[in-house]
């Protein structure tokens, strides 16, 4: 099921390459994409690396258009990086909320934060503690897919949980 | 005297589209703004006279900027000097009233300017009723440093609107706004501080973090705005003359954000977002306790006053959608305004208490519109891919408002539209920019 839905995003990906950022995985920028200096880290296939936290259990949910409730898929996911957390409790989460572009600026900061803020409380209910958690709005300012279709509004719609060692700032 | 002092702002026919003026009046010039132009005035702006040879530059600059406020408005049209029959070559001379009708001219702008060794300039000006025969009002003169020259053409300018319209001027203020570069997926924000017609730009942040949606306090010497230099959104408070900037006391673990000076330039609204749920605030700019004014678990955000401080506007989620609610200053029961189909965010009262201009967002389109503060006679300004963010010149006649394109290369700019809905023009800035908030005139 996991793996089919990831190939399922591969697939989705590769089909909307022209409007996506290819640098999905890079470190391009103020953590607002989730972007991980994978070269820093250990590698992806160590369970234990933010490397196989981001790309293997899915650092990502998404939302459907101005709602914050969590999809069954989304919950899939929460409830692995919740296991994930629990397992290798020395390293902290930053949650970012992020709104696509079709609101106005300010509705869009409490939209991110309402989204940030539902990934936050369902970690909290599989056991994480919420001192290792921080919510962060960026509204519409950081997309992650730059074209104006639904296809890259549905990718923008997102909440990122950005794994860091040590604690929170 | 008997000219447009007498003009009351009574029974405002907002949207009628009839011509404001008459081509072959009889009574006084005048043009009501209200009514919506279709035939703009037409009206001679001069080269004004260069009373010394160091006043030279400076008196072609300052009549083309008089022009271009004039002009700008859509409410004139500058007649081309090449269709001069007479030439002003002193500012005392007679004016040929016959030499001016010919070419249809409404009113004439005549003016001189000299420039003293102490890096001074003086402007003095003129306005005539080319039908009437008649000069309008007195002549005027200002003073300033020749640095300040643009400021003294649009001083003149404002005087010029103001007599033949009856109503405040717009032209010497000023801009806050968002300039934007880079990528849409990684862009850089700074706060810039400009001319109301984008001249004189600078820059009041650097580009390190993200920074949205300023706005002045009523007397233009602050600009509240959000900034993520603290890593999440946090509402600042910067001096414009100074650029010292400071963030605003409140917990330093809270998200806050769109912030606005209340009338007394000592209390600030807000949104406080805490535990994903975000309402209105409001506490004293120099710190001391917030106040909290809403208490529910939609989305409370955008808040502004009226122009008098009793009451604040603001857009809440309550209802399932966006919608526009106005409640007492304290706070307490708030009454929904808007009833229309889609969603409306972003209400701001004009600075004359007649209006809310908003964003409404509705099958797929976003518009600038206003309604009167009770939400009816609701009329949309614009339509575009991406409007948002209206302001309010100072004389509650114009609004300026981001638009944003769309696609991948999709950059914002800042336009303005007259509450007639006519005139629409791009503000000229350097680069893309958003998020504009025009200060009230200048002293």
């Amino acid at each position: 099921m996991k793996l089919h839905s990831k190939a399922t995003l591969l697939v989705l990906a590769i089909g909307l390459a022209a409007c996506t950022n290819p640098d999905r995985f890079g470190a391009s920028g103020a953590g607002a994409n989730g972007g991980i200096d994978s070269g820093s880290m250990s590698g992806v296939n160590d369970p234990s690396s933010p490397a196989y936290f981001q790309q293997t259990i899915g650092d990502r949910v998404l939302f459907a258009v101005d709602q914050s409730t969590l999809t069954p898929e989304a919950t899939q996911t929460l409830t692995l990086q919740a296991r994930w957390l629990a397992n290798n409790p020395e390293f902290t989460a930053l949650i970012e909320g992020h709104a696509d572009e079709q609101g106005t600026r300010e509705y869009n900061l409490a939209l991110g934060a309402r989204r940030a803020n539902s990934v936050m409380e369902f970690l909290v209910s599989q056991g994480v503690s919420p001192a290792r958690l921080k919510t962060i709005t960026y509204g519409k300012e950081r997309p992650l897919a730059v074209c104006s279709d639904e296809a890259c509004y549905a990718q923008n719609r997102r909440a990122v949980t950005v794994i860091a060692a040590g604690g929170l700032s | 005297m008997r000219l447009i002092r007498t003009l009351s702002l009574v029974a405002l026919c907002l949207g009628a589209g009839l011509p404001a003026i008459a081509q072959d009046r009889t009574g006084p010039l005048r043009i009501e703004i209200t009514e919506g132009v279709i035939e703009p005035l037409p009206i001679a702006v001069p080269t004004f006279v260069a009373e010394n040879p160091a006043a030279q530059d400076y008196a072609t600059s300052i009549a083309q900027v008089i022009a271009a406020d004039l002009a700008g408005t859509g409410l004139f049209r500058e007649i081309p000097k090449e269709a001069f029959i007479s030439q002003i070559t002193s500012f005392d001379s007679t004016i040929q009233y016959s030499d001016w009708k010919a070419i249809n001219a409404q009113a004439v702008v005549t003016g001189a300017v000299s420039a003293s060794s102490d890096g001074r300039i003086t402007v003095k000006f003129r306005v005539f009723d080319v039908f009437s025969e008649a000069q309008l009002g007195e002549g005027l003169q200002f003073g300033g440093a020749a640095g300040s020259w643009r400021r003294m053409a649009h001083k003149v300018a404002d005087a010029v609107y103001s007599r033949i319209t009856g109503e405040g001027g717009y032209f010497d203020s000023r801009v806050v706004f968002v300039a934007e570069s880079g990528p849409k997926d990684n862009r850089l924000k700074r706060l810039g501080i400009m001319d109301y017609d984008g001249a004189n730009v600078q820059y009041l942040t650097d580009n390190s973090s993200i920074v949205l949606a300023p706005r002045f306090s009523p007397s233009g010497d602050r600009v509240l705005y959000t900034s993520y230099e603290t890593g999440s959104p946090r509402v600042f408070v910067l001096d414009v003359g100074t650029v010292q900037r400071r963030a605003l006391d409140v917990p330093a673990e809270a998200m806050t954000f769109a912030p606005r000076f209340g009338p007394d330039g000592q209390t600030v609204l807000f949104s406080l977002s805490e535990g994903g749920n975000s309402d209105l605030y409001s506490m004293n700019i120099n710190g001391g306790s917030m106040q909290r004014l809403t208490s529910t678990p939609s989305i409370e955000t955008a808040p502004g006053f009226s122009p008098d401080g009793s009451q604040i506007v603001f857009e809440s989620d309550r209802s399932g959608t966006q919608q526009l609610y106005v409640m007492p200053a304290s706070g307490g029961e708030p009454t929904r305004i808007s009833f229309g189909q889609g969603r409306y965010g972003t209400p701001v009262w004009s600075p004359r208490g007649d209006l809310i201009a908003f964003t409404k967002q509705s099958n797929g389109r976003f518009h600038i519109g206003v309604m009167r503060t009770d939400g009816s006679e609701e009329r949309l300004l614009t339509a575009s891919f991406l409007d948002e963010g209206p302001t309010w010149s100072p004389n509650g006649r114009v609004i300026m408002f981001t638009r944003g394109t769309q696609g991948a290369g999709g950059e914002p700019a800042l336009y303005s539209v007259d509450i007639t809905g006519r005139n629409l023009r791009k503000v000229s800035t350097d680069g893309p920019a958003s998020d504009p908030a025009w200060s009230p005139l200048l002293k």
